[in-house]
C-alpha cells in the first residue's frame, strides 16, 4: 500500500533511546538499564524496514561507541548484525504472537551480549560476571511496554493526515 | 522533512542487497577496531565525533544540573548561616595548618636542593565538574566537563578534596573521558604511609575496593593503614591519599596476603573533581627555576654540580 508516511517519529525514538543509554542512574540501578537503542532499533526494522536500515544501525552504534567510551566499532558491528538477522525475518516475526515475539527479542538481544563478549574477549578487556545478562532479561521483560508505546507512536504516523510536513 | 512513500524511498544502499551491506559495514567496523585497537590513528576522529555528540549529552546532563542548582538555590537560610560558620571555622583551623606549612615546604625545597633533586611539589590546579551522563554501565568512567580546549591531557591525575580520584584516559574537545581507580583496568603505584612499604593497588570494578596483590604474607600491613601515591610511573604526583587498608588477611598455602583498601577519594558522591598539572611540565627547566629560588642555600651545590656537568662533558667530546 502506497501510503503517505512520515519517517520523523522512528528517528525522534532512535535518538531518545540513545539519550536514555547514558541518562545519570543511581549506582544500584546501573546494572538494570534496559538495552533501549537495540529494542528500539529491532523495533522499527520489523515495522518500517524500508527506511529504517543497517546503515542506520551502524551509526547508532558508532553514536554508542563513543558516548559509552567503548572501542570504536564494536556496538556498529553488533547492532549491524542484529538488524540483520531482524531485517531478514521481519515478515515473519511481525505476525508473531506476542510471547513468541517477545522470544525473538530475548534471542536477538543474547545475540547481541554474544557478540560483545567476543569482541571482548579477543581485546582483552572480558568482565566476568552475570551483568550484561541482567540487561538482557530486563530488556525482554519490557518488550511488550515498549512494543505498546511504539505502536500507537506508528500508528499515528501511518494514520495522522500529512498536510503540513 | 520531505514526504516519503513506503515504495519509492529513494536512498543510498537500497538499490544492494542486504546481505551485501551487512558485509560492507562488518567489514568497516572491523577496521575500525583493528585502527581503534592497534594505535592512535584514529583518536582525532574519535574527538570530532565526540564533538559531534556533545550537544545531546549537554542536552541529557541540564535538567540534572539545573535541578542540583534548584535545590542549591531554595537552600534556607539557616542552613546556609551554619554552613558559613562551619566553613569559617574550618578555613581558621586550615589557615593556622598551612602556616606551619609555608615553613615545612621552604625547608623541603632547602634540603631537596641541597640532594640535587628537583622534585616539586607544588602543583597547578584546574577544578573541573562531572557530567550528568553514565558511560559503560560495567567501567567506573566518568565525563568531566574540561577538555582539550582547557589543556586537559590524556594521562593528567584526578583528585578530590579526599584523595585520588582517577585519570584522564580521553580527551574530547569540550569534555574529556577519565577513569576512576576502581575500574578492572586500573592500577596506581602506591606506598603505605606509615613503613613505605611499596605496592601497587588495582581497581576491582567496585565502586568501594581496592586490591593489593601482591605484597607476600610476610608484609607489615595492617588494618586502617593509609596508602599514599608513590610517584613511580609519572603519572600520579607522590603524596596523596589512594585508600586505607580495610583488610588484610593471610590465607593459608597463599604465597601473598589477601588486601582490601577503600578508595580515599568519595567516588560515588562526587560532584567536582580537581585536575592536577604538574609544575615540571609547564616550566621548560625546572632545574634553573630551582637554582635562582633557593640560590643562598644551594649555590654552593649548583656550582659544584655545573663544575662536574662541564667536565664530564668535555671528557666525553675528548674521548670521542
Amino acid at each position: 500500500v502506497a501510503r503517505p508516511v512520515r519517517s520523523w517519529p522512528a528517528f525522534l525514538v532512535l535518538f531518545v533511546a540513545l539519550a536514555l543509554e547514558i541518562v545519570p542512574l543511581p549506582d544500584s540501578m546501573q546494572a538494570f538499564r534496559p538495552p533501549f537503542v537495540v529494542l528500539a532499533l529491532i523495533y522499527w526494522i520489523m515495522m518500517w524496514p524500508q527506511r529504517i536500515g543497517l546503515g542506520w544501525a551502524f551509526l547508532l552504534g558508532i553514536a554508542l561507541d563513543i558516548m559509552h567510551g567503548q572501542l570504536l566499532g564494536q556496538n556498529a558491528i553488533t547492532l549491524t548484525i542484529v538488524a540483520y538477522l531482524t531485517l531478514n525475518f521481519h515478515l515473519q516475526i511481525r505476525i508473531f504472537p506476542l510471547w513468541q515475539l517477545t522470544m525473538t527479542v530475548l534471542a536477538l538481544l543474547s545475540a547481541d551480549v554474544l557478540i560483545r563478549s567476543l569482541i571482548d574477549g579477543i581485546t582483552g578487556t572480558a568482565q566476568a560476571g552475570f551483568g550484561p545478562w541482567i540487561r538482557v532479561l530486563v530488556g525482554t521483560l519490557l518488550w511488550p511496554i515498549l512494543m505498546a508505546i511504539l505502536d500507537q507512536v506508528r500508528m499515528g504516523a501511518e494514520t495522522r493526515p500529512s498536510d503540513f510536513d | 522533512m520531505a514526504l516519503t512513500t513506503v515504495e519509492s524511498e529513494p536512498g543510498r544502499f537500497r538499490s544492494s542487497s542486504p546481505g551485501l551491506r551487512l558485509v560492507l559495514l562488518c567489514i568497516l567496523s572491523i577496521v575500525l577496531m583493528v585502527l581503534d585497537q592497534r594505535n592512535q590513528l584514529l583518536v582525532d576522529v574519535r574527538k570530532a565525533l565526540a564533538v559531534g555528540l556533545y550537544p545531546m549529552q549537554a542536552m541529557v546532563s541540564a535538567p540534572f544540573s539545573a535541578g542540583r542548582e534548584l535545590s542549591d538555590s531554595f537552600t534556607a537560610r539557616s542552613t546556609l548561616v551554619a554552613e558559613n560558620t562551619q566553613l569559617r571555622q574550618r578555613e581558621l583551623l586550615q589557615n593556622s595548618r598551612l602556616q606551619r606549612m609555608a615553613a615545612l615546604e621552604a625547608e623541603n625545597a632547602r634540603l631537596r636542593a641541597l640532594l640535587e633533586s628537583t622534585v616539586k611539589i607544588d602543583a597547578n590546579i584546574v577544578i573541573a565538574e562531572i557530567v550528568s551522563v553514565d558511560m559503560n554501565p560495567f567501567r567506573n568512567m566518568i565525563v568531566i566537563n574540561k577538555g582539550s580546549r582547557d589543556d586537559a591531557f590524556v594521562g593528567q591525575p584526578l583528585i578530590d578534596a579526599d584523595g585520588i580520584v582517577g585519570q584522564i584516559t580521553r580527551d574530547r574537545v569540550f569534555s574529556s573521558e577519565a577513569m576512576l581507580v576502581t575500574d578492572a583496568d586500573h592500577a596506581i603505584p602506591v606506598e603505605i604511609a606509615r613503613n613505605r612499604l611499596r605496592s601497587i593497588a588495582f581497581g576491582t570494578g567496585e565502586l568501594d575496593r581496592l586490591s593489593l596483590p601482591f605484597l607476600p604474607v610476610n608484609a607489615d600491613v595492617r588494618e586502617g593503614d593509609l596508602l599514599i601515591s608513590s610517584g613511580l610511573g609519572g603519572t600520579f604526583p607522590p603524596g596523596y591519599p589512594v585508600g586505607r587498608v580495610r583488610k588484610s588477611q593471610r590465607t593459608t598455602g597463599q604465597q601473598f596476603l589477601d588486601i582490601d583498601a577503600e578508595p580515599a577519594a568519595a567516588l560515588n558522591r562526587i560532584r567536582e573533581v580537581l585536575l592536577i598539572a604538574p609544575e615540571e611540565l609547564i616550566l621548560p627547566e625546572p632545574a634553573e627555576a630551582a637554582a635562582t629560588e633557593y640560590s643562598s642555600a644551594s649555590e654552593t651545590v649548583v656550582d659544584t654540580l655545573n663544575a662536574t656537568e662541564t667536565e664530564s662533558t668535555t671528557a666525553t667530546t675528548e674521548d670521542l
